[in-house]
Order: C-alpha cells, then structure tokens, then sequence
C-alpha cells in the first residue's frame, strides 16, 4: 500500500469543477511531481491533500487511514506537510517565530531546537536576520525561510507548491538542491513545478494534469521522453 | 497648572478603563476579522455580575472580577461554538447581522430579566478620592484604570511572549499558513474570542463602582470603543491602549474647553483626521487586514 493514495477526488468551487476524479499514489520515499498549466489544478489538488479546501468526492488516504475529511492541522500532526505556493511566511513575527511555529504540533516540538539549529546552521543568511521581521527578507530568503519551517514540522510527506517561483536562476538552483538533500534524507516529496527540467531530474515519477482531470502518468524519463510533455512543458 | 493636571488625570483614568474593553474588539477583528457588535453586552454583563454579586451577597465588585471572567470566558466559548464559529468565511453582513443580533438578543435579555431600572453600586470607597496638591483623583477610578491597563498589558504580553499568543499572531497574518504548521485554526478562533469578551465582562466588573449599570450601557462604551480600535489601528493591541488614553484626554480637555456636549464630536473629529492623514491608525499596518488567506 502506498503511503499516501488519492483516490477519485474531486474539488468544486461554488458550481465550477477544479478536480474531476483525480487518482494519484505515491510510495514511500519517492519523488513525484504534477505538471500542468496555469489554472490546471495543482494548487487545488495540493490544498485539497492538506484539508485546506474541502472535497466533494474520492477520498485521501495517508499511513492506511481514511483523512479525507480530518481538519488540516491533524494532517501537519500526522506528517502530510505542506509549502504553499507563495510561501505565505508570516510577515509580522521574527524568522525565528516563523520557525518556531514550523513545531508547533506535540509530535515536532521535543526537537525543536535541534532542528532549529540544523536549520539556522544551514542558512547563515536566516541566522543573520533571526529577530527581524519576516516580511523584511528577499524573495529567496522567504522561499529557504518556509522551507525550513515546513521541515521543523517532521515531516513525512513534503508537499511543495512552485518553490522556485519567482526566484532568480541562481537561487532556483539553490532551492531545487535543497529539496533533492531533503528527499535524499529520507522525505518523500510531491512537488508542483513551473521548471519542468530541473524538476525531472529530481523525481521518480510523474503525473499531468489538465483542466482538473490526469491526462497522462508516466516515470521523469517517460516523460521526458513524451512529446505533449516535451512541447508543452520544456518548450523544446 | 493644577488645573491643566486635574483635567490630564481624568481624561487618563477614563481613556484607561476603555482600552480593555477596545483591545478585545481589535483582538476579535484582527484574528477572526468579525466586527464584533455584541462587545459591549458582554461588558454589560460583567456589570450585571458584579452588581449583583455586590447586591446579594455583599461581594467587592473588585473581587467579583475572579467569577465574573472566567463566567463571561465560559460564554464566549459558548458563543463561538453556537454563532460565531458558523459565520466564519460567509459574508460580510452575515456576520454583520450575527453579532449584531446577539447584540439586541442580550440587551433584551437583560431588560427581561434585569428590568430597564438604573442600578448603582455603593461602597466604602465610593465618592472617595486622594489628593496630590489640588489634584484629585477618585479612589476607585485610579483602581479601575490600574486594573483595566494592567490586564490590558497582560494580553499584549500573552500575545508576544507564549507560544499560543504566537500562534494567534500567526494565524491573524495568515490563517493557511498557520494551519499547515499544524495550529488549530477553529480552536485559536474560540479562544480569542473567548479571552477578548472575557476582557469585556473585567472591564464591567471594574466599571461597576464608577459607572451606573442598565441593559443598554454597552451601547455608549462601544461606541467610542471602535473609535478607539479604528485609531489605534485595525487588529493593533498597543495601539488601541495608546489610542484609548488618547481619546479619554481629549474628551476631558474638549469637554472642559467647550463644553462636555463637544467632546464626543471632538475625538469624532481626531478620528476623522487621523483616518485622513494616516488611513491604518496611528499603529496599524497598511493592508494588514487582508493578510488574511492564499
Ligand atoms: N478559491 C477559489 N475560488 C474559486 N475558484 C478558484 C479558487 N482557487 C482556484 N480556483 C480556480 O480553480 C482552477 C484551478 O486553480 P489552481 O489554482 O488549482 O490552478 P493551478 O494549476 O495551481 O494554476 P497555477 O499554475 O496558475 O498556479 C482555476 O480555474 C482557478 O481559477
Ligand atoms: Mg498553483
């Protein structure tokens, strides 16, 4: 059974369908991302993993239990860890709040400080401005911030909505690494991605998704390989 | 000179004594962005509580406070539950209507129950006051304002030091973000609702000596309430402390200038030109009220 399995899902918006039976699994320790164009779906499907947004059919199912209709903050406790796409830091606390918070459930909190000092040991950058206020930190530095948060959570599955958004290439560069060391230490990550190359080499498989429905599934070289993936996704 | 200092002291205690009532509204607005029109009746039913605890059974309003809040704090979980909780995410003026509702629900109450008859409480103290030169300043005002302002400071300090106050910040800034961090969205919404009407049933408790109680007291002590919050700044806790000594200082140097009919009109006219000058409040942050959400 896979760790986490997403069976039939559907999401509506008021009458509009954003997801029309969406199934998807993914194993323990593995990498997969969703594709798609703007408007897809992704986020939805993310937010809908997370309990953010409601479902109206199918059913979510993490560690062999039904949590398709837990509230959010009981996924987080579980291990289902989200980075939402436009980071959404907290603006108005410190860095090191941000953090802190990042532990908030009974389950992550005993080793908060020690992995708020992995994290601040990691980012000289984030150790630097840890009193300031969120809100005064770069674009990369908000994206590294709500990483590192995210992971002070313990998570077992990390969800990853467009981290590299809006970042310069560099940094892209920076943030895709760290996401490959953290599911080389053993996280599994399902992440949506605008750069469909960098993100292929990261992850074992993959699905894609068009206008709320999956149109193609396949593993990062099948993909590749496809012609629809390769004309719509990496403009070649 | 005396006289100047006279004037600067009453407006205090009185500005001090608003700011727990005007830190729990901005509190509610600031995390759970519901304008909560009901804020008053709790306070309404503090002064209940303490009156006639002090009828009945001879109690101090001062020490009626240690029943009256946790009561009142009892009554905002309550209310969370069975209305506010409800009104979360629907539109604007259902919430509007919701809380206004429990508003007119309460006060109607109250005069079933209570009658519309003007009650007062006498003690001791009552009509006391101490002398420093030719400034007097009235025994259980300077209490009131002690207690209101500390109480006032002891929430500020709750919100920016523990690590629930923190998760109530976090989720006032972003309420996704905070439950994907695993905070209990539904639970930080209670209570601080709970805690902020709490203020409100302290603040009538302590009011109890100074001021006379009957169902629709709320009404007045609002009022000037959401003057306060919107001065300070949407959603801002020290901001409405500073904004609540500002508005009680200018409605007693107003009212002793010109004329008490003035001083409402006064801080009236301060609040329409801070709006003007600085539309988030003296201590607001521009746009903070849409930080809410993706
Ligand atoms: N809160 C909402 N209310 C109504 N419609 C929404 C809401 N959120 C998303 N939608 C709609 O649902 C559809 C899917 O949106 P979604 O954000 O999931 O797409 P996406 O694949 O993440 O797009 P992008 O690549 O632009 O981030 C879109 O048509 C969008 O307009
Ligand atoms: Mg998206």
């Amino acid at each position: 059974m896979a760790l986490l399995e997403i069976d039939g899902l559907s999401v509506h918006y008021g009458d509009m369908r954003a997801l029309a039976a969406v199934s998807l699994e993914v194993e323990e320790g593995e990498a997969v991302t969703v594709l798609g164009a703007n408007a897809a779906g992704k986020t939805t499907l993310l937010r809908a993993i997370s309990g953010l947004v409601p479902c109206s059919g199918g059913s979510i199912t993490f560690e062999g239990q039904e949590i398709t209709h837990s509230p959010a903050h009981e996924r987080v406790e579980r291990g289902l860890v989200q980075v939402p796409e436009g980071r959404l830091v907290f603006p108005f606390l410190s860095v090191l709040d941000n953090l802190r918070l990042g532990a908030y459930t009974p389950r992550a909190r005993p080793q908060q400080e020690e992995s708020l000092a992995f994290a601040l040991e990691l980012f000289p950058r984030l150790q630097e401005r840890a009193q300031q206020m969120a809100r005064s930190l770069s674009g990369g530095e908000q994206q590294m911030l709500a990483l590192e948060r995210a992971l002070m959570t313990r998570p077992r599955v990390l969800m990853l909505d467009e981290p590299s958004l809006g970042l310069a290439p560099l940094l892209v560069r920076e943030v895709m690494d760290r996401i490959t060391a953290i599911h080389q230490e053993g996280v599994t990550v399902l992440i949506v991605e605008q750069n469909v190359a960098q993100t292929l080499k990261l992850v074992d498989r993959g699905s894609v998704l068009e206008n709320g429905e999956i149109a193609l599934e396949g593993t990062a070289e099948e993909l590749q390989a496809s012609d629809e993936v390769r004309r719509a996704y990496l403009g070649i | 000179m005396d006289l100047a200092l006279q004037i600067i002291a009453s407006g205090l205690l009185t500005g001090g004594i608003y700011a727990l009532l005007a830190v729990g509204l901005t509190l509610i607005f600031g995390v759970l962005r519901v304008v909560n029109f009901a804020h008053g009746e709790f306070m309404m039913l503090g002064m209940y509580g303490a009156f006639w605890m002090w009828a009945l059974w001879d109690i101090d309003p001062y020490l009626s406070v240690f029943a009256v809040v946790p009561a009142i704090f009892g009554l905002g979980l309550l209310t969370d539950r069975l209305i506010i909780k409800r009104t979360i995410g629907a539109p604007e003026v259902t919430v509007v209507f919701a809380t206004l509702g429990l508003s007119i629900l309460l006060q109607n109450a109250a005069l079933t129950v209570f009658s519309a008859d003007t009650r007062s409480v006498t003690t001791g103290y009552t009509g006391t006051a101490l002398s420093f030169g030719e400034v007097r300043v009235s025994i259980p005002m300077l209490i009131s304002f002690v207690v209101a302002i500390g109480l006032a400071l002891a929430l500020w300090a709750f919100l920016s030091r523990t690590r629930f106050g923190k998760a109530i910040q976090a989720t006032a800034q972003n309420r996704d973000a905070a439950a994907l961090m695993g905070i209990n969205v539904q639970r930080v919404y209670m209570m601080t609702y709970a805690i902020a009407v709490a203020g409100a049933g302290a603040m009538g408790a302590i009011a109890a000596p100074v001021f006379s109680v009957y169902p629709r007291v709320g009404l007045s002590f609002v009022i000037t309430a959401f003057v306060i919050v919107v001065l300070g700044g949407l959603g801002s806790v020290l901001g409405a402390v500073i904004a609540a000594l500002l508005v009680g200082l200018v409605q007693s140097v107003v009212g002793f200038l010109v004329g008490a009919a003035w001083a409402e009109i006064a801080y009236f006219v301060l609040f329409i030109a801070v709006l003007v000058l600085r539309p988030q409040g003296l201590f607001g942050r521009r746009g903070a009220e849409v930080y809410q959400g993706a």
